[in-house]
Parts: C-alpha cells; sequence; structure tokens
C-alpha cells in the first residue's frame, strides 16, 4: 500500500488554510498602503529590522528557550515516571496534568495573579512565616512561571506516548547483560525516547515565542515580546504590513533555524536536533 | 525510598498544576466580583448562571466544537503522519516545515488572515457566511499539527520488520496495517487528540476573528468580559466543569478493567 | 488500557454534549444582532426589550475597538447595532462603514443632553447616539498617598517610586505625558511626541508596571498607590474599596464617548433603531448606567440618579472639569508616528 497518499487530505487541507493565508501574509508584508492601495515596497522589513524589534525578538527566543529547558526538566521525569511499571495502569494520573487546561486559560493566569502580587497568597503565607516579601509579579521570572504552566502538558503527552511500551525486551536484555539503572537510562531508555521530546520541545519552544498575554498579564506591558509587538500593529497602531513583516521574519527565522539543525538528519523528522 | 520519592515529586507537580484551579473555585464563590475583596461565601453566581442563556449557549459550542476539531484533525492528522513518516527528502522537509506554520504563527496573524481567506472566498461561494462552519475549519487547521506531532514519534519508534513479517505471514497491506500499525501508534493518536481538544478549548483570537455574529465560544465571551471585569458565574461554570471532569475520570478509572491486567510499562523497577 | 479507557471518556464526552447542544435555541425571523463591549450592558435589558417590542436580541461581543473593526470591514458579518469609541466612529464614518442614523425615529433621541451632541467625531450626529462617557485621570489610594492628587506630576513624583501603574494604551499614555507637557492629545508635531516621549522614558523607573484591564482588581487590593484609569473604572474601585479616590488632573485629560451605530450591511435597521430608542428610554437608561457604572449621557436618567452619585465629580465631572478635556480624534496615518514614541518608550525599560 502506497501509504504515502494518505497524507493527501491533509495535504489539500494545508493548501487551502495554512499556504493560502501565508502568502496573503507575504504579500501584506511586502506592501505599504498609500492612499487605499497597495504598492510594493521593502519598507516594513526595514522597520523590523530595527533594534527595538530585534531586541524584542531575541527576548522572546530567549524566554521561550529558558521556558522550554525548563518544562524539559520538570515534565521528562513525569513523563518517565508515569511510563514505569507501577503507574502504568493509572493511566488516569496522567490527564490529571492535562485537565487544568481544560479550564479557561484567563482565568488561570488572573489566579496567578492572586498567588503572585504584593499581597497575593504567596506573600501571605511568607507574612505570616515572618520572611520578606517575595517581588515576583512584573518581571521575567512571572512571564516564565506563566509560559511553563501553560506550556507543561504539551511536554509530559509526547514524551510520555514514546516511553510507555517502550520495548521491555530491549530493557530486559540490557539489564541481562548487566547494565546498571544508569546505563540503562542513558543508552537505551533516552535515546530511545528522543522522537518524543523532539515533538514535546517543538510543542512548547515554537508557541511560547510568539506568546504574548501572558507576558502582558504576567510581566506587564512594558515587558516587550515580539508576540505583543505583532500584536499592537494589528490592533492599536493598525499597521498589518508591518505586523505581517515582523510575522514573516518570525517564522523565517525559527523555521529555517529548524532546518539547520536537522539537516544532518537524515529523516528529516528532526530527530538530531541534541 | 525511590517509590516515596516518585509519589513525593508527582504530588508537588499535581500541586502546580491545581493551585491556580483552585483558586478560581474559591472565587466562584466569592460575594463580590473582584477577586482583591472577599465579600463573603455565595452560591449567588450559581444560581444566576443557571438563568444565563447565552453561556449555556457558548458552553455548547465550545465543547461540540472541540470534539468536532479534534476528531477531524486527529483523522486528517493521524493519516497525514503515516504519509509524511513514508516520505523522503526535501519534500518531507517541506511538509514538515508547512506543518509547524501554525503552531509558530502568532494567533492574530492566523486568526486575521483566516478571516481575509474566508471573505475572499464567500465572493466565490455567495450565501455562506461566518459561523460555525468557519470556526470548525479554523480549528481544525491549527489542531491537526499537534496530531501529526504526536504521532510521528511513535511512527519513527515503530519497527518496520513487524509490518513487514505481517505481509509475510499472509497478510493484505490493509488488513497488515489495520492490524499493526494502526494499533501500535493508538495510544500517540489518543494523545494527539487529548492535545487537539485542549488547543480547541483554550483559544479564543482565532475563534474570535472567525466566528459569525452570535456565535460564541466559553473563551470568546470571557475575553471580552475582561476590559469589564470578568463575571464569576465564569468561575462557577469552570468549576462545574472541572468537578464533572474529575467525577467522569473516576468513574471511568474505578470500572476499568485494565487494573486487574498485568500492567505493561517500562521494566524499570528492578533498581528500587 | 488508556485506550479503551479513552474511548469511553470520548463516548461520555459525545453523550453530554448532545444533551447540552439540545439545550441551544434557534432565533426567531425578527431578531437584530447587536455587537457590544462584554458587561457593557445590563442583560436584562435584552429580554425586557423582547417581551416590548417581540424583537429577538442576538447579543455579541468584542473586548476592544480594533478587533471589532476588523471584523465589521472584513464584510463577513451583519450585525445591526454597535458601540465603538469617539475616534473609531470616526474613521468608520471617513471608510463608509456606517449607515445614516434617521433621529427623527428615535422619540427619546431629546433625551439626551446637549453638550454630548454634535461633537466633533460625528459633527452632525448623522451616524450615532452617545451611549455613555467619562474621562482618564488618576485612582489613588489614600492611605498611600498623603500630597493632593491634582495634577499628572504626581506620577512622576520620584516618593511614589515602584507605587505606580500606566495604562497600557498607547494613546491614553502618550496622551497623559502630552498634557503633563500642555500639549494637545491629537498633537501631529513631532517634536512635541518626542519630548512626551522622553519625559516616558524617564518616568519608566518610578513604574511598577504599565498594566492594562487587571489594574482594577489591583488598585482595590492595594498593589499600588497611583494608577491611570478610566472614570467608570474608578467608580467600581471605590465602591469596593473606600481608600480610593479618582481625580482629573488640572493639565487636562481625555474625554471619550462610546456611541451607538449602524454598520453597513445591517438587515434589520428599523430594529436597530426601535433598540437605540428603547435604550434612550430615562428609567432603561437608569438602569443600564447602574450596572455598567459609567456616567450617562441621558439628562433625564441623571434627574432619577441619586444625589450622592450626580454629585460626585468621579460620576459626574462638572462643566470645568469637562471643558479642560480633550476628545481624541481619528490620527489616520499618523498613528504611526505615535507607535514609533510608543516603541521607544517600551524598549527603554
Amino acid at each position: 500500500m502506497k501509504t504515502r497518499y494518505l497524507s493527501l487530505p491533509y495535504l489539500i487541507w494545508a493548501l487551502v488554510f495554512i499556504i493560502i493565508p501565508i502568502g496573503l501574509v507575504v504579500y501584506y508584508s511586502l506592501t505599504v498602503e498609500v492612499d487605499g492601495k497597495l504598492i510594493f515596497s521593502w519598507a516594513n522589513y526595514k522597520q523590523a529590522l530595527t533594534p527595538s524589534y530585534l531586541l524584542a525578538l531575541w527576548r522572546s527566543i530567549w524566554l521561550a528557550f529558558v521556558c522550554t529547558v525548563i518544562c524539559f526538566a520538570l515534565g521528562y521525569p513525569i513523563a518517565y515516571i508515569m511510563a514505569s511499571r507501577e503507574y502504568a495502569s493509572k493511566g488516569f494520573l496522567l490527564f490529571l496534568f492535562l485537565v487544568p487546561m481544560w479550564m479557561n486559560f484567563l482565568l488561570r493566569t488572573y489566579s496567578w495573579l492572586s498567588i503572585l502580587e504584593r499581597n497575593g497568597f504567596i506573600n501571605s503565607l511568607l507574612r505570616l512565616l515572618s520572611l520578606p516579601e517575595a517581588r515576583i509579579l512584573y518581571t521575567d521570572k512571572a512571564v516564565v512561571l506563566g509560559m511553563v504552566y501553560n506550556f507543561l502538558p504539551f511536554m509530559i503527552l509526547p514524551i510520555h506516548t514514546v516511553m510507555k511500551k517502550m520495548d521491555s525486551s530491549i530493557i530486559e536484555a540490557a539489564q541481562d547483560l548487566g547494565a546498571n539503572g544508569r546505563t540503562v537510562f542513558l543508552r537505551v531508555v533516552f535515546p530511545l525516547s528522543i522522537p518524543g521530546v523532539v515533538s514535546g520541545v517543538t510543542m512548547v519552544f515554537m508557541p511560547s515565542v510568539t506568546t504574548f498575554i501572558i507576558s502582558k498579564l504576567l510581566g506587564g506591558a512594558q515587558f516587550m515580546l515580539i508576540g505583543n509587538m505583532i500584536e499592537r500593529q494589528f490592533t492599536e497602531s493598525r499597521n498589518w504590513n508591518l505586523g505581517s513583516a515582523v510575522s514573516v521574519m518570525l517564522m523565517v527565522l525559527i523555521l529555517t533555524s529548524i532546518a539547520i539543525f536537522t539537516v544532518v538528519d537524515k529523516d528529516g523528522e528532526g530527530g538530531a536536533l541534541f | 525510598m525511590i517509590r516515596l520519592l516518585k509519589k513525593i515529586y508527582l504530588a508537588v507537580m499535581l500541586l502546580f498544576m491545581y493551585a491556580p484551579i483552585a483558586v478560581l473555585i474559591v472565587y466562584s464563590f466569592n460575594a463580590s466580583r473582584s477577586r482583591s475583596v472577599w465579600g463573603g461565601f455565595t452560591l449567588d453566581w450559581y444560581a444566576q448562571l443557571l438563568r444565563d442563556k447565552s453561556i449555556q449557549r457558548a458552553l455548547s459550542t465550545t465543547l461540540s466544537l472541540a470534539f468536532l476539531s479534534a476528531l477531524l484533525a486527529t483523522i486528517i492528522g493521524a493519516a497525514a503522519a503515516v504519509g509524511i513518516h513514508s516520505m523522503r527528502g526535501a519534500f518531507k522537509k517541506t511538509v514538515l516545515a508547512v506543518t509547524n506554520i501554525p503552531v509558530i504563527m502568532p494567533d492574530i496573524v492566523m486568526g486575521l488572515s483566516l478571516l481575509v481567506l474566508y471573505t475572499y472566498l464567500f465572493h466565490f461561494f455567495p450565501g455562506i457566511k461566518l459561523g460555525y462552519g468557519t470556526l470548525l475549519v479554523s480549528h481544525t487547521t491549527f489542531n491537526i499539527p499537534y496530531v501529526i506531532l504526536s504521532v510521528l514519534p511513535k511512527l519513527k519508534q515503530l519497527d518496520p520488520n513487524l509490518y513487514e513479517a505481517a505481509l509475510d505471514l499472509g497478510c493484505t497491506p490493509i488488513k497488515g496495517f489495520f492490524k499493526v500499525v494502526l494499533q501500535e501508534i493508538t495510544s500517540a493518536i489518543v494523545t494527539g487528540a487529548m492535545l487537539a481538544f485542549t488547543m480547541s478549548l483554550d483559544d479564543f483570537i482565532v475563534s474570535y476573528f472567525t466566528k459569525g455574529d452570535g456565535d460564541n465560544t466559553l473563551s470568546t465571551i470571557i475575553y471580552s468580559m475582561a476590559r469589564r471585569g470578568v463575571n464569576p458565574k465564569i468561575n462557577a461554570l469552570s468549576a462545574i466543569m472541572f468537578v464533572a471532569v474529575l467525577l467522569l475520570l473516576y468513574v471511568i478509572n474505578s470500572f476499568d478493567p485494565s487494573k486487574a491486567q498485568k500492567a505493561n510499562g517500562l521494566g524499570l523497577e528492578g533498581e528500587s | 488500557m488508556i485506550n479503551r479507557r479513552t474511548v469511553t471518556i470520548a463516548i461520555a464526552l459525545l453523550a453530554l454534549l448532545l444533551f447540552v447542544s439540545a439545550c441551544g435555541s434557534a432565533t426567531s425571523q425578527n431578531s437584530i444582532s447587536v455587537y457590544n463591549w462584554g458587561e457593557y450592558i445590563d442583560e436584562d435589558i435584552l429580554s425586557m426589550f423582547t417581551q416590548k417590542t417581540g424583537i429577538e436580541v442576538v447579543y455579541d461581543y468584542y473586548a476592544n475597538n480594533e478587533e471589532m473593526y476588523a471584523k465589521i470591514k472584513s464584510g463577513g458579518v451583519n450585525y445591526d447595532l454597535c458601540i465603538p469609541s469617539d475616534y473609531m466612529i470616526e474613521r468608520m464614518i471617513a471608510e463608509d462603514l456606517l449607515e445614516t442614523v434617521d433621529t427623527s425615529q428615535i422619540p427619546n433621541y431629546a433625551n439626551i443632553d446637549d453638550r454630548f451632541k454634535d461633537l466633533a467625531y460625528d459633527p452632525e450626529n448623522k451616524y450615532s447616539v452617545p451611549y455613555v462617557w467619562g474621562t482618564v485621570g488618576i485612582l489613588y489610594n489614600t492611605s498611600m498617598v498623603d500630597d493632593p492628587v491634582d495634577s499628572w506630576d504626581i506620577l512622576w513624583n520620584d516618593k511614589y517610586a515602584n507605587q505606580i501603574f500606566m495604562y497600557d494604551s498607547m494613546r491614553d499614555t502618550v496622551g497623559v505625558s502630552l498634557k503633563r507637557l500642555g500639549f494637545s492629545l491629537n498633537t501631529r508635531d513631532v517634536s512635541e511626541l518626542n519630548q512626551a516621549r522622553d519625559e516616558l522614558i524617564a518616568q519608566s523607573d518610578l513604574v511598577r508596571a504599565i498594566v492594562g484591564d487587571t489594574v482594577r482588581d489591583s488598585m482595590i487590593g492595594g498593589e499600588a498607590a497611583l494608577a491611570v484609569v478610566y472614570s467608570g473604572d474608578a467608580l467600581y474601585c471605590i465602591e469596593k474599596n473606600r481608600d480610593l479616590g479618582y481625580a482629573v488632573p488640572k493639565e487636562g485629560s481625555n474625554v471619550w464617548f462610546d456611541a451607538m451605530v449602524v454598520p453597513k450591511g445591517a438587515k434589520n435597521i428599523e430594529g436597530a433603531l426601535k433598540f437605540i430608542d428603547f435604550l434612550c428610554d430615562p428609567e432603561i437608561c437608569l438602569r443600564n448606567v447602574e450596572y455598567i457604572g459609567f456616567s450617562t449621557v441621558n439628562s433625564e436618567t441623571l434627574k432619577l440618579l441619586p444625589e450622592e452619585m450626580t454629585s460626585d465629580p468621579t460620576f459626574w465631572p462638572d462643566d470645568e472639569i469637562y471643558n479642560r478635556c480633550e476628545v481624541f480624534y481619528d490620527l489616520g496615518d499618523f498613528v504611526g508616528e505615535y507607535d514609533r514614541v510608543w516603541t521607544e518608550v517600551l524598549a527603554s525599560w
């Protein structure tokens, strides 16, 4: 069976609902509005390459990177524990990590405000213990915390999927050959889980680069990430052309860096990210 | 010892995940509309919720949309993942890059570009309007990548010899596919479906731009309330949804036949 | 196994879904479609209107002017009524997105106070009927601020370092800085804008954060001493926390209007006009302003309001305050300069 053709419905879907809209965005990014008419121009890209935008872009990528690393550090052990034999029959526990995401995103983030603010729950607790006040809200710590909270399940689930039912005969074989727990993990389990890690990293890193509500609410509007700048161009400053140019620049940057990372990977699935 | 550490770690992480949920449920009982003042205990918001037809309608739109878009995305995405897995070279890389676009594209750009696309398409198909259909298409579009990204790693892990062996043993290719490949990747498909469902529930920006007049999801209502303060009715609704989901999980789990079965997790318990 | 369990969950969810969907209702033939800010009307009024006229109201929400504009402009929707702000109405008139409103069909239009008619954004009220209005000013916590609050200068006073919230809105915040320097909110002078920018950059060390809609709860909870807010939000906060006070600085400020308009493409203009008339009815309007807490434009309603509200300058600024305030104009392409200035301010943090 030519399994390749199974992707045909998706390819058609992607052509209409991904490629064409992207084409529109590229078109907007290459034009400026003069007297109600769109005229070709590089001006948007020139403006998108000014220091303010590059600074915001750099900061967004850095924060997304930090968020991804933390999600991995926290999420990998969870996926690993949940896949281990004693928890394998407790699949519902995994759901427990996803269920909070079914409560509304804005309400969740407002709750974090109540927890973190100057007179919030954490500081009330600290005051009770006569400890100094923690200043978390309106700093990058709060933004990273908000991002980690919202993206963590997207790290846990794909890793868990590849770990569950990892062929236990391979692991037993390694143990039979005298490998200890650590060696089994480093030489067998971890390498086999890498495809799941790559998916998790993709699902955490990419959306966190463009996040803007989390930074607005927990970092304050002065906390300028590239997502906030794009959003402002499409609303308050109503320069869709500039907003499009910044978005295109962002997408090209991220997609080419993924392509460069995976250039050595013959399957092209990003397995060589590490 | 290690067993205990694992328990503690999971407990701490669950505390982290559920602390904000607990806070938002507590506020559903707050007589004051402000989160900064405790105005005393009340069930008033729950009573108001029961009378609010527009929120009830939004709830049904939200759930049916999340369910249908996740279903559609799962079918299209899982098939696509199998197809992509058997591709090679530059074409595969291109398809994968395209797949990443909806994940990386800022929501507002995606929402607006789809809005422009739809209104353009309406010129050719008069009679169609923004509405549930456009919402479903938009949600499916941003859901598909999450399904593909969940299924691909599992396919990579799959032993290709298994499928060959099935064919050698006399399976037809289609039967072999259903018996071997699909069987192996089911858990990944389920994961993808759950992630898609979650993405759909949470989205408000794409929904805002692609919905018609009068259709609302819970998220778009809450987002538009933000300017004037979110009504605690919404907290009450979240609390009810939360309890319903937990009850559902509990009931399903207590009737679960697999508890009696031998667990099939990683064989890693030797060291503990 | 998780798979089987998940299938069960899916089926259970589907059953729940079908049950819930059955609760949804269909809309009748004679209906109007109203597009408004979230939580910006007492929704009981909608059913009162239906009872009186038999016209169903399909009610829909937006979160800000710009998103509403994008939606109307796309032409993919047919709303019969929406309630944008002043500068947005000006722009929508310029882009021919609005139907004219025949005020002769709105008997209650006479109730609208004359000083809110024929304003610059719609000089002859051909397109809009005012809904509510308000000012921008300083909300302060009397337990933390002992200086008199009568000037924007207090937001530049380093005594209140880290105790100040600025508002997440380009034009409002740049406007504060412009007004403090004695310039117009609608200035098109680049050097004035640059001065305003430099002042905002100098101020950034004192500001705790630039916040949006969360400012209300934060001020009620005593998170900061001073904040730039809309008057309606100030009323809400003062009601919840009696330590708070509100002032419109002497240098002047922004006065804004939200007004009812009928977008092009409306299907039931007659119904929309009836609804506008209904909202201008003194009793209905009273009920509505008591719910949303912004100042009314209806002079008949004003007479029905309790003395304590009408004598409160936060709710009802006197002429002296009103006259020193300015309305925003649509800036056209010049908004790009405001954007540049604002970006430079934010980049300096």
